[in-house]
């Protein structure tokens, strides 16, 4: 896989049911009621329930790990919400490889909304043909074939 | 600390409001207060309340759709803050938070800042998280804002920066950064839902000197048409001409109220509130050769045909505005489904 700056990846889009929020929240072990409580998110300003930003990190990180497979490790993720992500509304995620050195790529990554840019960020990704020296990586990975073949046959 | 933005960015969406009414001494006294906080320690070696275990991260997968086959031998690394979370019983008592965090927390909830929102979280990851690893975690209040005003309300941006160990390795350092503001009262979000669209009344119909004929007819359930006095044309809807000759004289037709469907839509979107959609609207070719638009009755919308006969009827409305009479028209009863 020939990862370059300019490189775009394929949107994702992510329907904002309350169900995602929930479980998102939930699995994060975020139990403040704006991200479950309706009624409770309307006492405190806010329309409805909305998605918790541990959430939005972790689609964030599974939008640039699904592109580029399960042996590239995801090094930082930097990201600032703006609109929130309410129930009934999607989120449209968007990649562009910023930068690509000794690697690690970096990706500008994007999630619109109906509202607006729900969440903008910096992923950054190292990708497993630097990672061959490493000894924190599983060892199937690192005794696998040529690494460079791995992300670019992940048919997502 | 470095990196500090303009923190009034971060208000989702729209341009900063003027600030409000405050006394600026007391005001500055407390922004000094506030202010006095950065550097002090949010977070003196907490523990996680559980070791990162296979359930969290299948949970967490299953939450995100991640179905990446590097999980559960190590932790999704977005999981990070996951894993100092107190959850719902929250960590116990003088453990975690140090009073400095508490004390600045209470500060911002007696100044009218009672909500929080979180804003920015910077996340680096040194070392995978694998099931068994225990966690422990210190952190420090990077920053504290002056009072912002944002979409949201009027408040103040904390940063604070955790740092995430097991044993002696750094796992990982996790900024984050949240509003603690006083929210602004807003009208509730508007939407589409279908109780809703039960409750709205129906348009009603606009009555004027060429068509109160029409409707006159309607209240004494009579379908009215016009005929051009000059050429015997029929027409409908009403007009004070008629289209072929261009005579303004006319003469009222009652029709039989017998006709087919000519054509047909199914309204899905966009939601109109008197109606639920979906829903079947008609042209419907009256035996006497004129087209209306109408609704047609007594079958399912998905099972209305062309060339399907109807016969009309009065479809009485009740509704916040009162009641009123609408013809429309019904599936006869061999077609009906």
């Amino acid at each position: 896989m020939t990862v370059r700056a300019g490189d775009a990846l394929p949107p994702l889009r992510v329907p904002i049911t309350r169900t995602l929020i929930v479980a998102g929240a939930l699995a994060s072990r975020d139990y403040q009621d704006v991200h479950h409580d309706a009624e409770a998110a309307k006492e405190k300003g806010s329309p409805d329930i909305f998605m918790n930003i541990l959430t939005t990190n972790g689609l964030v990180g599974r939008y640039v790990t699904d592109h580029f497979g399960p042996r590239a490790r995801l090094r930082k993720v930097a990201i600032r919400l703006g609109a929130p992500n309410y129930p009934g509304d999607e989120m449209v995620l968007r990649g562009e490889v910023t930068s690509v050195a000794d690697g690690a790529v970096e990706v500008a990554v994007t999630g619109a909304n109906g509202i607006g840019n729900h969440v903008t960020g910096t992923v950054t990704v190292r990708l497993p043909d630097a990672d061959a020296p490493r000894t924190d990586v599983p060892a199937a990975s690192s005794a696998g074939p040529a690494v460079s073949a791995a992300p670019a046959e992940d048919p997502r | 600390m470095t990196g500090e933005r303009t923190a009034g960015e971060a208000a989702p969406g729209e341009p900063p409001k003027p600030p409000e009414r405050r006394d600026p001494q007391e005001q500055h006294r407390l922004d000094e207060r506030l202010k006095s906080f950065e550097g002090r320690t949010a977070v003196a070696d907490g523990e996680g309340r559980d070791p990162v275990n296979e359930p969290m991260i299948r949970h967490w997968c299953e939450a995100m759709g991640d179905t990446s086959p590097a999980y559960p031998e190590i932790a999704p690394p977005t999981m990070l803050q996951a894993w100092t979370m107190g959850g719902l019983a929250g960590h116990p008592v003088g453990s975690t938070r140090t009073s400095a965090y508490d004390e600045l927390f209470g500060l911002l909830d007696d100044a009218g800042c009672t909500s929080i929102v979180a804003t920015d979280c910077e996340q680096e990851y040194l070392r995978p998280l694998r099931p068994g690893d225990r966690v422990r975690f210190d952190a420090v209040i990077e920053s504290v804002s002056p009072r912002k005003n944002t979409a949201l309300g009027s408040g103040y941006f904390i940063t604070t920066r955790m740092d995430i160990r097991v044993g002696t390795d750094l796992a990982g350092t996790h900024r984050f950064r949240v509003l603690k503001y006083a929210p602004t009262r807003r009208s509730p979000r508007p939407e589409p839902s279908p109780t809703g669209a039960a409750k709205a009344a129906r348009p009603r119909p606009v009555v004027n000197r060429d068509n109160e004929g029409f409707w006159e007819g309607v209240a004494a359930h009579r379908l009215l048409l016009q005929r051009c006095t000059g050429c015997d044309t029929l027409r409908f809807p009403w007009l004070p001409g008629c289209g072929r000759c261009g005579s303004p004289e006319w003469e009222t037709a009652e029709a039989s109220g017998r006709g087919t469907v000519f054509s047909h839509v199914v309204m899905h979107h966009p939601p109109f509130p008197a109606f639920e959609p979906p829903y079947a609207v008609g042209l419907v070719e009256l035996v006497e050769g004129v087209r209306m638009v109408s609704g047609i009755t007594g079958v399912p919308y998905d099972k209305v045909r062309i060339g399907m006969p109807v016969e009309l009827e009065f479809l009485r409305v009740e509704d916040a505005k009162g009641s009123m009479e609408l013809p429309v028209f019904r599936a006869t009863a061999e077609e009906a489904v």
